[in-house]
């Protein structure tokens, strides 16, 4: 490992937090049930500040027979309110929601900040205002959902069961929530049980907006908790973010059943830079790609493929960039990569990274101190990859990048598409013709040129392959949610 | 057709593999009657490795069919209607003996079968328009989607329905643009034998479609678990098999249809419901102005 000095910044920068006053952690939090919270009957679990370690609250577990009240209150909800609703007053409350989200946004940015460890800059510019976005979206949809090209007369599944991760918990549930209601379906959501807070301030967000009870419940809790919520025998749509590996084991449970089942999994996408790249443009792409979110991105380009002509120039930019990355306290306005999760998740990536050295590839970290408690990897980039190296195949889900060459456009799409995912997938070139050529050989279900992780409400968003299949987002995120809905 | 004094030659009835009509490598075969129990025809029973066989030869047929135009993949399949219709008598008589049908009636379904066909091939080069478009996303950048086929589809034929059942399941893949694997029915397979001498002799590159007699009992749990197929019909599982199959895809997280609780009235206007489950949508981002 080499590890060259940091260089000379030209500002210093002087500590710049994001005060925390905003919010207001309670000691221990319910579950949201029928539009009450109570608590759960399961044992509760502490939530942890990852750039800390400092316990932030307990939460409840929801227990198999908590999840049966939530599904029952959903299935009354949607029996008695929310189906019979008039459509344009459904498009209502998720207006209204969406304008509480922007009201409350510096709230949500900090606790989601708090309990993630992401980076203030990214809740506060990406996380909160996307997920607002999805709902002012999702809302106008409600009342027009016949001229979606959906079929003349679309109708909601039921209740739909939803289990999202920790990497961008708000905007997850955003994304769920939205069309879910949006399609006139009612919600049992669970989110990640190392992030529950936001979920459970998006709960009081639901009470501000007078949403009937039941439409939204929330049940907190780890693996059981989920495995309860998706295979409960009165849930109608299952929705998953998440590995592959518990994909594969949602979509064994639901086999054989009525239940309609979305999966947006794993990704390891090609960020590929050819040699009539801007190069200062593609190294800010890769940085985005990779580090964005510290790398806890299932569509991450943890992948680089670049052009042997330019390898070795690209590495050295890509290098001195990463360089001036400032690694620490997420509520920093300066922080460029936050706190790692959770302690498994960097004993996952370390474990991945030590690997990736035994196999031969090598490891460049730039000097950068770190916080001394708290879950911290710093930015890591890989070079002298092999496609056969498991850093090229498995998805770390961390600040890691793998970076492999190729000679020609040909190589390049085979090498990019020589993976079990099929996610997401980056072209940097200044030809149009050759962007457009690679974007169509690509399979993946997301393909940025010239760009990296750009996200939006009206924009499809899922996978090809072993990264699941189903959209969200855009006219085809609704299919998801209406019963057999031509997509 | 054939003159009383005239002894007729009979045809072996083999599988549709790679462009190529093979004998099952297992040498196995099983006898199909008429719906009235009398003696019909000796039919290749295909294997596991005859189902191995035919993926790797819808994989490698999937980057051409998938990368013709729309326009031409229309018309490859119009040609396939074409050649139906030359063979519509063999057609209505094959699906009366096998389905115990009318003449009438086995010709309406052939009827149906061969317009359902044309249908499909005029559905290749609107699918884009339909189902893909330029999403306004809020910031500089054109982002647009289209649809893309799945890769090789593995179909479980109904059992029920010989023709018109079974071009109602296979031509929307092809129309999607992707390859296919089929298991015909067990039980009447010999209007998709002919089917497959159709697809031979129309413009359907080998390998595009693979015909597969014999049992979906036994084919099923291959197909549903092979990693290099990524979609799998199971319109045609055997009664309380589906479950076991769709649980074996889930390995590979393949696209699943879920076969329908009876055989449907395969009559019925099919929408989009057949196209969709294996398309995937593609999104694509570009920067505007910078």
């Amino acid at each position: 490992m080499t590890t060259p000095a940091r260089p000379t910044p030209v500002f210093e920068y002087a500590p710049a937090p994001e005060s925390r006053s905003i919010v207001d952690i309670a000691p221990s939090y319910g579950l949201f049930v029928d539009g009450e919270f109570v608590d759960g009957t399961g044992e509760p679990f502490k939530t942890v500040n990852p750039a800390t370690e400092e316990v932030l609250t307990e939460v409840s577990t929801a227990s198999e027979a908590d999840v049966d009240r939530a599904v029952r209150a959903a299935r009354r909800a949607f029996e008695k309110v929310w189906g019979p609703m008039r459509p344009a007053d459904r498009g209502k409350y998720l207006f209204r929601i969406a304008r509480l989200l922007q009201e409350r946004a510096r709230e949500f940015a900090v606790l989601e900040s708090l309990d993630n460890g992401k980076p203030i800059r990214e809740s506060r510019d990406v996380d909160v205002p996307l997920a607002a976005a999805h709902f002012f979206y999702h809302a106008g949809w409600a009342d027009k959902l016949e001229h979606a090209g959906l079929g003349p007369a679309p109708k909601p599944l039921g209740v739909a069961g939803q289990v999202i991760p920790w990497n961008f918990p708000l905007l997850m549930l955003a994304w769920k929530v939205a069309p879910a209601l949006a399609t006139g379906n009612t919600v049992v959501l669970k989110p990640a049980e190392t992030t529950p807070l936001t979920a459970l301030l998006f709960a009081e967000v639901c009470r501000q907006a007078d949403l009937p009870a039941g439409v939204v419940n929330i049940v907190t809790g780890a693996g059981d908790t989920g495995r309860a919520v998706v295979e409960h025998g009165d849930v109608d749509k299952v929705a998953f973010t998440g590995s592959t590996d518990v994909g594969r084991s949602i979509a064994r449970a639901v086999a054989g059943t009525r239940k309609k089942l979305t999966l947006e999994l794993g990704g390891k996408a090609a960020n590929i830079v050819f040699d009539d790249a801007p190069v200062d443009q593609a190294v800010e792409g890769i940085v985005q790609g990779i580090f964005f979110n510290q790398g806890h991105v299932c569509c991450a380009g943890s992948r680089l493929l670049v052009q042997e002509s330019i390898h070795d120039e690209v590495i050295a930019s890509l290098q001195r960039r990463i360089g001036t990355l400032r690694v620490g306290d997420p509520l920093d306005k300066n922080t460029d990569i936050g706190a790692i999760n959770s302690a498994e998740q960097l004993a996952r990536i370390r474990e991945l990274s030590d690997i990736g050295e035994a196999e031969g590839a090598q490891r460049w970290q730039p000097a950068c101190e770190l916080p001394a408690r708290g879950y911290w990897f710093p930015p890591t980039v890989f070079t002298d990859v092999s496609p056969a190296h498991r850093i090229a195949r498995d998805e770390v889900f961390g600040p890691v990048l793998s970076v492999l060459t190729f000679r020609t456009p040909d190589e390049a799409v085979a090498k990019a598409n020589n993976s079990t995912y099929g996610l997401s997938a980056g072209i940097w070139s200044e030809k149009g013709s050759r962007i457009l050529k690679i974007a169509d050989q690509l399979r993946a279900g997301v393909v940025w040129a010239n760009t990296f992780n750009k996200f939006d409400p009206t924009s499809p968003f899922g996978g090809y392959k072993q990264s699941g299949y189903g959209r969200e987002g855009g006219r085809h995120g609704l299919a998801a949610y209406l019963k057999g809905a031509d997509q | 057709m054939i003159g009383n004094d005239r002894l007729a030659v009979r045809k072996t009835y083999k599988l549709y593999v790679n462009g190529a009509f093979p004998r099952s490598e297992s040498g196995r075969t099983y006898e199909v009657t008429d719906a009235k129990g009398h003696f019909l025809a000796n039919i290749s029973r295909a294997s596991r490795k005859d189902a191995r066989d035919a993926v790797v030869a819808a994989r490698a047929a999937f980057p051409k069919w998938s990368g013709a135009t729309a326009y031409n993949r229309g018309q490859v399949l119009y040609r396939v209607a074409e050649v139906m219709e030359g063979r519509h008598v063999q057609f209505c008589e094959e699906v009366a003996a096998g389905e115990g049908l009318s003449s009438s009636k086995a010709r309406a379904a052939v009827d149906a079968a061969i317009d359902r066909w044309v249908w499909y091939a005029g559905w290749t080069d609107k699918l884009a328009s339909v189902l893909g478009g330029a999403n306004p996303v809020a910031g500089p950048y054109f982002d647009f989607s289209l649809p893309e086929p799945t890769g090789v589809v593995a179909v479980l034929a109904p059992q029920q329905s010989s023709l018109l059942g079974l071009v109602s399941v296979l031509a929307p893949v092809l129309a999607t643009g992707c390859t296919a694997v089929v298991v015909t029915s067990e039980e009447r397979p010999i209007p998709a034998v002919t089917l497959g001498e159709v697809l031979a002799t129309s413009d359907v590159p080998g390998g595009v479609v693979n015909l597969l007699t014999g049992a979906a009992e036994e084919l099923g749990p291959w197909l549903a678990e092979h990693a290099d197929v990524d979609a799998i019909d199971l319109t045609g599982a055997p009664t309380g098999r589906a479950m076991e199959f769709e649980r074996e895809a889930a390995g590979t997280i393949k696209r699943v249809v879920r076969p329908p609780a009876t055989e449907p009235d395969w009559t019925a206007d099919p929408g989009l419901s057949r196209m969709t489950p294996f398309l995937e949508t593609k999104t694509v981002w570009h920067p505007m102005g910078v």
